[in-house]
């Protein structure tokens, strides 16, 4: 058995055992945690393929950026697990059925499939280039639009994501930078007569 | 022994049911159906790498790259979805988002 094969079942059986504690864990900061160690290994997967720049943009965006969302969301609300966790059991037939039935299909497609004769290469991996030139060299030319596009749609979940949760408390006294440089002297001085041994 | 694209399917498709399962397990929590969602796109990245990487076409490491996109930005919304819900509602069970129900 050689090296790659080695870490080809290493980093897959610990990918689906932390899959497994996602979904089984009693405590949701837990299935963040296997979450995280399974894109971990995943990344790995993707190494042992060659695609080495998707690897570490898995780590980066995944375990830097969406895990801690999920992280902050989880430890944030108050909410009582427990009581979510209750038809876990109730559902466990069901959900072993439909999994079953899926896994099945998939292994049953993926015995019989073949690629079309036809079928032409679009971008074929040139052989003299990194991993990441490569991936630059057809991203920012031949799939330009489908970037601008992407970009658009962190835009847009960006927007939506604060618009849904700022929230303006209406009894909070704010700093009006343009009200205080638009004060004059006359409406802010007032000068009154005080007629003496009358107080104001 | 030879690590072919096949070992690389069977990993992807145990990973999506367990996602698939995932769901139907956790109908109550919707942080794990969000988490069990992120499996499941994960799933669909190794097969686009995997076949990217055994007809030696960069095409699906760009399209793992925009997956990978959609599911930031899903991420993102969703759990702000459940934030604001959480603060309406108190709770995050997936039954009580009943209120549009006719």
């Amino acid at each position: 058995m050689t090296l790659a094969a080695a870490f080809f079942y290493l980093f897959s059986i610990v990918t689906i055992a932390s899959a497994v504690m996602v979904i089984s864990a009693r405590n949701p900061v837990h299935s963040v945690l296997f979450l995280i160690l399974a894109f971990v290994n995943a990344a790995g997967l993707f190494l042992l393929t060659g695609a080495e720049f998707l690897a570490m943009i898995l780590v980066v965006v995944y375990v830097g950026a969406v895990a801690v969302l999920f992280l902050f969301v989880v430890m944030m609300l108050d909410v009582d697990f427990a009581e979510l966790k209750q038809g876990f059991l109730q559902y466990l037939p069901v959900g072993m059925l439909v999994g079953l039935v899926v896994l099945v299909e998939l292994i049953t497609v993926i015995g019989v499939w073949s690629v079309a004769p036809q079928a032409a290469l679009n971008t074929p991996t040139p052989a003299n280039l990194s991993n990441t030139e490569a991936i630059g060299r057809v991203l920012y030319t031949q799939y330009v639009y489908l970037f601008q596009a992407a970009g658009f749609v962190l835009l847009t979940a960006m927007i939506g994501a604060i618009v849904l949760t700022l929230q303006h408390r209406t009894n909070v006294r704010r700093q009006n930078i343009a009200e205080q440089n638009a004060r004059t002297r006359a409406s802010a001085i007032e000068v009154k007569k005080v007629p003496s041994r009358a107080g104001v | 022994m030879v690590i072919g694209l096949e070992h690389y399917l069977i990993v992807a498709a145990v990973l999506f049911t367990l996602g698939v399962a995932g769901i139907i397990l956790n109908r109550k929590n919707v942080i794990v159906i969000l988490m069990s969602i992120e499996l499941i796109l994960l799933s669909v990245n190794l097969n686009l790498v995997a076949f990217s990487a055994q007809l030696h076409d960069l095409t699906g490491q760009i399209f793992a790259l925009f997956i990978l996109t959609v599911a930031a930005a899903e991420a993102a919304i969703g759990l702000a979805i459940l934030v604001t819900y959480f603060r309406n509602r108190g709770t995050i069970a997936v039954e009580d988002i009943n209120m549009m129900k006719g």
